[in-house]
């Protein structure tokens, strides 16, 4: 990487006001986003008669929808706490992004299973009568801490960057250097400072994986603790890790490669940081296609006449054309192209990326609602529509205004947070330079 | 000196902490002994009374001791609709041989409990195991588990188990998130969608005849609350009145026995039987035993039919189950 003094990093890493694309990205996410509480609205009066939901698929895109923002919160995890432990360093320029992914996915799970919840009027009875043995009850108390760490691990490695931002910003907006000054809690940038702020990093970057990990197996439980075709699998812990570990990395690097060209970051975010983004998504994607097997394949052999149903609706039958898209366009195909070294170049690995999201999403989708239109007693006596599901309008406004809302949060938060750690880019900076001086 | 006089304030601290924790423990025991050997010396001074057991034995004891008791007054008369009947385990036996797909069972439930929806709570399935095998016609109800899947997974005791065997749910308190309905492998749960739309005239009558303002989960359906789960319910406010639940009563051609398990009894209303005999007798068996959800309906299998299969084709709809008016 070339050399950049303080104050060209400041100028090319210091958060920029939004031109004219900015501007109407942001209020087109406003947009749909208010039409999303208009439904949602409409919904509470209404009831859950607005959705397609029914006694048969009596859950569809919003818990769909949920485990896909579950699992694409597992990027904090992954990127920063995992690579750090291997002592990867070329996730510097990668981590701000990867958490502000990670907390923006969170924050929006929390939501989305509020939404699929008929009586949200009686949230309050889920800590007033909360029962342990409830799957549920897992969730409410595992998703508040991961947000609570996914946010200290974004705002403790902040701090430095907020103390150089205020001074930064301070002939040119003195308010928004009020705010990076308060938010910088008096950090001067001194030995102890530093020592209790590397400390806390490490401390919570350690903690982020054992309750990332326990996120997104008791996310798999809500659907493994049921008598269910297709849910009730030994494999269903390790099988959802893998598939958030695949539906993270995509998510990460498609808005790295838009932030990269947006904000023209070549010099920071190099074909070499794509490169091992890439090598670590076909791992993913490798582990998740094994699971995979281990999940659809093996059982075929020796399917019970419920679970042959099933199978079958999924490799055949209704489900069939949505069942291969998702394995084959967002699972074979990436890791065919990644496995190639001109497949790790940054524009392929975009349309990669993209293609992984969007299978990840339709994946979660074919998981949940496929199993419950295959109960063990036949589906009788119900209106020929509740034998089939396919969301609502309703829901659909909703769900895109949730996927909306997680990228609102992401823009906000890429607006008036320097994107690229500055002062460790410095720090790094220094360190490679001192390291290189003895030599030569 | 500020470091001294820190360390005073410290050391103040533990001492102080550490002498109140010690007179607690001393005043517990001080009092404990003090009361101990008042007793003693209160028990030979006074004379003693005859009292008979209930057993009809006569014993003495020391007049000091005798204490009037309060009587209590909601002692046996206090019902815990959380915990349902004492001594009783409600059980139903379901006769296939007998059900002709008749269906008046279903409407006699779907009257009684307001349903309104599209899916009536009792379903008559059509079913074959087999290509090769008798079709045969089979209401289902709650099969009131005794390992419910559905209490085990809800997140606020909103669904709970009684001691009676009922599985009920209480409406107040359900949050709508249907993870109840999800694990119940007899997809027996049917979800308000929408507004219940029951008939608020009826309603109330019937509401007022039973004694309750607000939906009860002794009268499931009466009335139903929206964005909640409903379900069968074995009908607890019919037991109240010593009478058999509605789809018993109904059924014309006595395919529903119910009873009680520690009573070994079970009665259609038309004949009573031993409920250990009857399953001895007719091979009862419970539906899918494998799951090991314990349910407390019997089934008996279709053999020595009174009726034939076809019969029933003339009853059957394959999209409905609640007549609505037009």
């Amino acid at each position: 990487m070339i050399m950049k003094n303080i104050d060209t990093l400041l100028k090319d890493l210091a958060p920029r006001k939004f031109k004219k694309l900015g501007v109407i990205w942001t209020s087109s996410l406003i947009v749909i986003i208010i039409l999303g509480i208009i439904a949602y609205i409409d919904q509470l009066i209404k009831g859950q008669i607005v959705t397609n939901m029914r006694d048969y698929s009596l859950w569809g895109i919003y818990i769909s929808n949920f485990v896909f923002f579950v699992a694409t919160s597992f990027v904090g995890s992954v990127t920063v706490a995992i690579l750090r432990l291997t002592k990867n360093t070329w996730r510097t320029p990668l981590v701000r992004i990867a958490e502000i992914i990670s907390l923006a996915a969170i924050v929006m799970a929390g939501i989305t299973i509020m939404i699929d919840m008929a009586r949200p009027d009686r949230l309050l009875n889920l800590f007033i009568h909360a029962r342990l043995q409830s799957p549920i009850t897992w969730d409410v108390i595992i998703i508040p801490t991961y947000i609570a760490i996914s946010f200290l691990l974004l705002y403790f490695p902040l701090i430095p960057d907020l103390a150089l931002l205020k001074k930064h910003f301070k002939e040119k907006s003195p308010f928004l250097s009020k705010w990076y000054g308060k938010l910088s809690l008096k950090w001067t940038g001194s030995k102890a400072q530093k020592i209790i702020q590397e400390k806390s990093i490490k401390i919570i970057a350690m903690m982020i994986i054992p309750v990332g990990l326990i996120l997104q197996t008791i996310d798999a439980w809500l659907f493994s603790t049921t008598f269910r075709v297709g849910w009730n699998s030994t494999n269903m812990g390790a099988y959802f890790i893998s598939g958030a570990f695949v539906a993270g990395i995509g998510a990460l690097i498609v808005v790295v490669y838009i932030l990269r060209r947006v904000y023209k970051l070549d010099d920071y975010i190099t074909a070499f940081h794509f490169d091992k983004m890439g090598k670590l998504l076909v791992l993913g994607c490798l582990t998740y296609l094994y699971f995979n097997i281990n999940e659809y394949l093996i059982p075929a052999f020796t399917a019970s006449v419920e679970e042959e149903i099933h199978l079958n609706a999924l490799f055949t039958g209704h489900y069939a054309p949505l069942f291969w898209a998702v394995t084959i366009g967002g699972l074979i195909i990436p890791i065919i192209v990644l496995l190639f070294k001109k497949g790790r170049r940054p524009k392929t690995m975009f349309f990669i990326g993209l293609l992984v999201v969007l299978g990840s999403w339709w994946k979660r989708y074919v998981i949940v609602t496929s199993t419950l239109l295959h109960p063990f007693l036949p589906i009788q006596g119900v209106p020929e529509s509740w034998h089939h599901y396919f969301p609502s309008m309703h829901e659909w406004v909703i769900t895109i205004a949730t996927l909306a809302m997680a990228l609102l949060i992401i823009t906000v938060l890429v607006r008036y947070l320097p994107i690229i750690p500055i002062q460790r880019t410095l720090d790094e900076q220094e360190l490679t330079e001192t390291n290189k001086n003895p030599e030569s | 000196m500020e470091k001294t006089n820190n360390n005073s304030r410290r050391k103040f601290l533990d001492k102080g902490l550490k002498l109140g924790f010690v007179s607690i423990i001393g005043g517990i025991g001080l009092s404990k002994i003090i009361s101990k050997s008042n007793a003693q010396t209160e028990k030979n001074s006074h004379e003693k009374m005859e009292l008979m057991t209930t057993d009809g034995t006569l014993v003495q004891v020391d007049s000091t001791e005798v204490v009037e008791v309060i009587h209590s007054t909601d002692h046996d008369k206090k019902y815990n609709v959380r915990e349902g009947y004492a001594n009783k385990k409600f059980v139903m036996v379901v006769d296939l041989a007998k059900c002709k797909n008749a269906l008046s069972c279903q409407s006699a439930c779907n009257k009684h409990h307001y349903i309104t929806g599209d899916n009536a709570w009792i379903k008559i399935y059509k079913m074959q195991e087999s290509k090769d095998t008798s079709p045969y016609w089979m209401p289902t109800t709650c099969q009131h588990c005794d390992q419910p899947a559905c209490v085990t997974v809800c997140p606020v005791d909103a669904t709970f188990k009684r001691r009676d065997g009922l599985v009920l749910i209480d409406n107040e308190r359900c949050i709508g998130c249907r993870f109840c309905m999800a694990a119940c492998p007899y997809s027996t749960r049917v979800f308000n969608w929408g507004e219940p739309g029951q008939s608020e005239v009826t309603l109330n009558m019937d509401m007022i005849q039973h004694g309750h303002e607000a939906s009860s989960p002794e009268h499931a359906g009466v009335p139903s609350i929206k964005g909640t789960v409903d379900k069968c319910d074995f009908c607890p406010h019919s037991i109240d009145n010593g009478e058999l639940p509605h789809c018993v009563t109904a059924c014309p051609n006595g395919v529903f026995y119910f009873g009680d398990k520690y009573e070994d009894t079970v009665t259609n209303g038309e004949e009573t039987l031993r409920l250990s005999k009857l399953l001895e007798d007719k091979a009862g068996y419970r539906m899918m035993e494998g799951l090991g959800t314990e349910p407390s309906v019997y089934y008996l299998p279709p053999t020595d039919r009174l009726v034939d299969f076809k019969d029933g084709l003339k009853h059957y709809t394959e999209f409905q189950s609640v007549e609505k008016p037009e």
